[in-house]
């Protein structure tokens, strides 16, 4: 393994084996996700165009659906106030979903700065960038439990005054201000100074998604785990590895139950051996003890 | 060499190690956030909020950034703090010398706020209470110059109630009228309006937090002429009439004579003075 350069030899033995777009289909359809629903909430403010109106913090589709983040509604929750019921039908509408098809699919099929740190650990690989700092990865269920502490002791939405994620996302939809400048230290944080450092170490979001989406239907899983060739690529790929291990190589469930998976797919992209597949979990464990008993 | 028990000592360590790295870095953090978001309470005093904001605190609790209000607002009053301003980041205000809040009848901005944190029980907009506007310069006002403007009169949605005109003598001239523009606060909404339209080059008349225009009275305070309106009498006691306790039949005379007994004293003065003092 050691003679193998990991880095620059990521995901090739997938392209060769099922051709470039295959060997990407996760990634591109996450990009499309990505930047339609950014277009989205362009499509008023460029071309008035209305059909999503306000932002990721709290929207209106089409003048009657009412969406809104789970995340900042529970740290309203957290400050002592019960808000309109128009927020809260439209976090119980976005809870329910994540709840279903995995919180975490909220960071890597619709926050934009998913592409942020996705192209920062891309430039690290190539670049073979290696730091030894790390955070831990209990670091964002730290700031989570900070975050609703401060707003319950402040009563004030304490975070909301520097979270980078919806900052961002509201002056990318609003007009630019000096959120550029986070947009630029979460890249350099991540390809210069620790790996996956914010969305896998630091961002209470990706804590709170995580958790609400625990016991989603939706789970990435290794089915096919006795193929598996130890190519190592789905641990180099994956923003979260620690979630890998248990379904590839242990002996129990080939599902990846961990909240932290963010349902990217992208151990499914690079995996030329096709052990990675995405079902809804009940279907997996059925198939899964007539297929291991064979293996096995 | 390590035996099983070592190895879950050694993850057990790690597995610490790793808490309390995480929680000591987030109370760290944790605590200069907390610091910092208690300087964030404060609106900036040039910084006006949508209608139905009563309180700056109770509102950063509710607002939930999502700029609906600034969307549906059609004058384009309304804008979103951005990174860098020093309004509460990515909280709604409006710069009055810029562009006034209108006023508009059904309040699309209160109606698109998904949270309550502009108020939907606000639907008058003349009970909004934005701000309250000050005469904050009388050395650049020219009205206190002598000279007629009104300006800010004129403008006022609610005129006549949130702004009159007060009369008073012109002591340069000694022959004019001052023309003195007057804020009430019972019917101020602090739509800006009379700032857009100050046509000083730096406006005299301003709408402040009404926390920092307006004065309060000690608590404890009465106005005695208030009062008395209000109960419709006097509410303290009246003095009684003085009464000397004179023998029956005499007077007292003010000017220096001393008991006098009006029957037996003849008519001494004239009789002008004698009707003057009240006596035949």
């Amino acid at each position: 393994m050691a003679a193998k350069n990991i880095q620059k030899t990521l995901g090739q033995e997938a392209i060769e084996q099922k051709g470039w777009l295959l060997a990407h289909k996760w990634l591109l359809l996450r990009r499309l996700s990505q930047l339609s629903i950014l277009f989205l909430f362009l499509l008023g403010p460029l071309f008035g165009l209305w059909l999503v109106k306000g932002n990721m913090s709290s929207s209106l589709i089409l003048d009657v659906l009412p969406l809104s983040d789970p995340f900042v509604f529970l740290q309203i929750l957290f400050t002592g106030h019960l808000p309109e019921l128009t927020v809260i039908t439209g976090a119980i509408i976005v809870s329910l979903f994540y709840f279903l098809v995995g919180g975490r699919v909220y960071c890597s099929w619709v926050c934009p700065i998913n592409i942020v740190t996705d192209i920062a650990d891309w430039v690290r690989r190539v670049l073979n960038i290696k730091t030894s700092l790390s955070f831990s990865r209990m670091g964002r269920y730290g700031l989570l439990a900070v975050s609703l502490l401060l707003a319950s002791i402040t009563g004030i939405l304490v975070w909301e005054l520097v979270n980078p994620v919806t900052m961002i996302q509201r002056e990318l939809v609003f007009g630019m201000g000096f959120s550029w400048l986070f947009i630029v230290g979460i890249f350099i944080l991540d390809a210069f100074v620790s790996r996956r450092a914010w969305c896998g170490h630091l961002c209470p979001m990706g804590a709170f998604y995580s958790v609400l989406g625990k016991f989603s239907l939706i789970k990435v899983n290794a089915l096919n785990r006795a193929d598996c060739d130890d190519c190592m690529d789905c641990f180099a790929v994956c923003p979260e590895p620690q979630v890998i291990k248990p379904a590839l190589k242990g002996k129990g469930t080939p599902i990846i139950n961990s909240g932290n998976c963010t349902n990217c797919g992208r151990c499914i992209d690079v995996c030329a051996k096709d052990v990675f597949t995405i079902k809804h979990k009940f279907i997996s464990s059925n198939l899964l003890t007539s297929q291991d008993e064979v293996h096995l | 060499m390590s035996t099983p028990i070592n190895k879950t000592l050694q993850s057990r360590r790690r597995f610490l190690e790793n808490i309390s790295r995480a929680a000591g870095g987030a109370a760290l953090f944790g605590i200069g956030l907390g610091l910092y978001s208690q300087q964030s309470k404060s609106l900036p005093s040039d910084a006006i909020r949508p209608p139905g904001v009563a309180n700056e605190t109770d509102f950063l609790s509710t607002c939930i950034r999502c700029g609906l209000c600034v969307r549906d607002c059609p004058y384009d009053t309304l804008k979103l703090s951005k990174l860098g301003e020093s309004v509460a980041l990515g909280t709604p205000y409006f710069d009055a010398r810029d562009i006034p809040c209108e006023m508009c009848e059904d309040i699309p901005c209160v109606k698109a706020c998904p949270t309550g944190a502009l108020d939907p029980e606000l639907t008058n907009i003349d009970d909004a209470r934005m701000g309250l506007a000050v005469l904050i310069d009388q050395e650049a006002c020219i009205a206190f110059q002598g000279l007629r403007c009104e300006v800010c009169y004129n403008v006022c949605p609610v005129r006549d109630k949130a702004i009159s005109i007060n009369r008073s003598h012109n002591a340069r001239t000694g022959k004019h009228a001052l023309f003195i523009p007057v804020v009430h606060s019972s019917d101020c909404t602090g739509c800006g309006k009379c700032e857009h339209a100050c046509i000083l080059e730096e406006a005299a008349i301003k709408v402040l937090p009404a926390k920092l225009a307006k004065g309060e009275l000690g608590r404890h305070y009465r106005l005695g002429w208030e009062e008395k309106r209000k109960a419709g009498k006097s509410l303290v006691t009246p003095d009684l009439e003085h009464k000397y306790n004179l023998p029956e039949g005499t007077d007292y005379d003010y000017e220096g004579e001393g008991l006098v007994q009006p029957e037996l004293t003849p008519f001494n003065e004239s009789a002008i003075d004698r009707l003057n003092k009240g006596r035949l």
